[in-house]
This record gives C-alpha cells, sequence and structure tokens, in this order.
C-alpha cells in the first residue's frame, strides 16, 4: 500500500468523520460558545486534512492555506470571545 | 521506514482529532467541551503536521510547519481560556453534576440565573 493511497482510504475519511461528528455539535449546539468551540474545532481539522492533502498530492503549497488559518482562526475565535463578553448576561 | 514513521504519525494526529470531535459531540457541557477540544486537537494537529514535514524534508516546509505549529501551541489555550471566561460570564449553566465553581462566589451562579430568589435570600439573611 503506497502512502497516497493509504491516505486517501484511511487518513482522509477518518478526518472527514470527525468533521462531520463536529458538525453535528455545529448544528444542535444549544448556545452560541458551543457553536464558537464546534467551529473552531472544524478550522483545526480544516488545518489537518489540507496538510495531509499535500503530502498525498506531493504539493507543498497547500501548507500555506494551512498558515493562513491557523492565524486567522485564533482572531476568529477572540472575536467571538469578546462579543460574548461584551453581549453579558441578557441573550 | 520512514514511510512507516509517516503511517504512524499520521495515524496518531488523526485518532486525535477524532477524539477531540467525539469529546465536543458527547461531553455533557460547554466547559468539557472546551477542554477536549482545545488539548487533543492541538497535539492532534501537530502530529499530522510533523508528518507533513518528515515526509516532504525540505527547509521551506519546515518552517511552515514549525511556524504552524509554534502558532496553535500559542493561540489555542488563548482562545480556550477567553472563550470559557466569556461563556461563563454570559451565564453558561454547568453541568448538573459538577462540584467545583473556582470563579464563582458560593450562590453567585444560583444569582444570575434566578435574580428574583436571591435577593429575597439576600433580605431574610440582613
Amino acid at each position: 500500500m503506497t502512502l497516497a493511497s493509504y491516505i486517501s482510504w484511511v487518513i482522509l475519511p477518518l478526518l472527514g468523520l470527525g468533521m462531520l461528528l463536529t458538525f453535528i455539535r455545529v448544528v444542535r449546539g444549544p448556545s452560541l460558545p458551543d457553536r464558537v468551540v464546534a467551529l473552531d474545532l472544524m478550522a483545526t481539522f480544516i488545518i489537518a486534512i489540507s496538510a495531509v492533502y499535500s503530502v498525498s498530492s506531493n504539493e507543498p503549497s497547500y501548507l500555506d492555506a494551512a498558515v493562513v488559518l491557523a492565524l486567522i482562526t485564533f482572531l476568529g475565535t477572540v472575536a467571538f470571545a469578546y462579543y460574548l463578553h461584551k453581549r453579558g448576561n441578557n441573550a | 521506514m520512514r514511510d512507516t514513521l509517516i503511517a504512524l504519525l499520521l495515524l496518531g494526529g488523526t485518532f486525535f482529532a477524532l477524539v477531540a470531535a467525539l469529546g465536543v459531540v458527547r461531553m455533557p457541557d460547554i466547559y468539557m467541551r472546551l477542554s477536549a477540544a482545545s488539548k487533543a486537537s492541538t497535539l492532534g494537529a501537530s502530529c499530522i503536521l510533523v508528518a507533513v514535514a518528515i515526509f516532504f524534508a525540505s527547509t521551506a516546509v519546515t518552517g511552515k510547519v514549525v511556524a504552524i505549529i509554534a502558532f496553535t501551541l500559542l493561540t489555542a489555550p488563548v482562545a480556550a481560556h477567553m472563550l470559557g471566561r466569556a461563556a461563563y460570564f454570559s451565564g453558561e449553566p454547568l453541568w448538573k453534576k459538577s462540584t467545583v465553581d473556582d470563579l464563582g462566589t458560593p450562590g453567585a451562579w444560583f444569582e444570575r440565573k434566578c435574580p428574583d430568589q436571591s435577593k429575597s435570600a439576600d433580605k431574610e439573611q440582613s
């Protein structure tokens, strides 16, 4: 079994399954912070998937997307946390 | 030999990412979900990225991988802490079997959830 077929038959389906599980929490999360946590985890999954895909297609430039996503996700989570903090108790 | 190492690292990283996803789905309240998601997903993504660095074995890729891992290690705890704090102060309920609430004074959470009853309780005390 070559590395590329191992990735496309084992690793990528498992990561997709994890992303699906996370999406369940995005859909039914009872409150906004649950959804923010799940979206944060989904971004980490996308980083992992693009890194794995750069191995299976032998193309290192997919890692640039992972770098940018790792930078942006933090800003998004901090913005959501700030919004939650400002919104306070009345929602 | 190198392919085996890469395959094992990819499998380990995928395992930890799946554990994080399972924790986010199955844990009972947001604080446990936050804990599961932030720690396990950091380790999973780091394992996968180390596998990528070993596969390409070039300076540019290794630099990017080290940058991503260092940034994730720095920012994931900060983001989780900010989210947990914001969730606590916006009144997210703890799990009903939680026994320790270090952030609130005793009864503070109850006052936020049921302000009318707590005010009457204060009057009775004073």
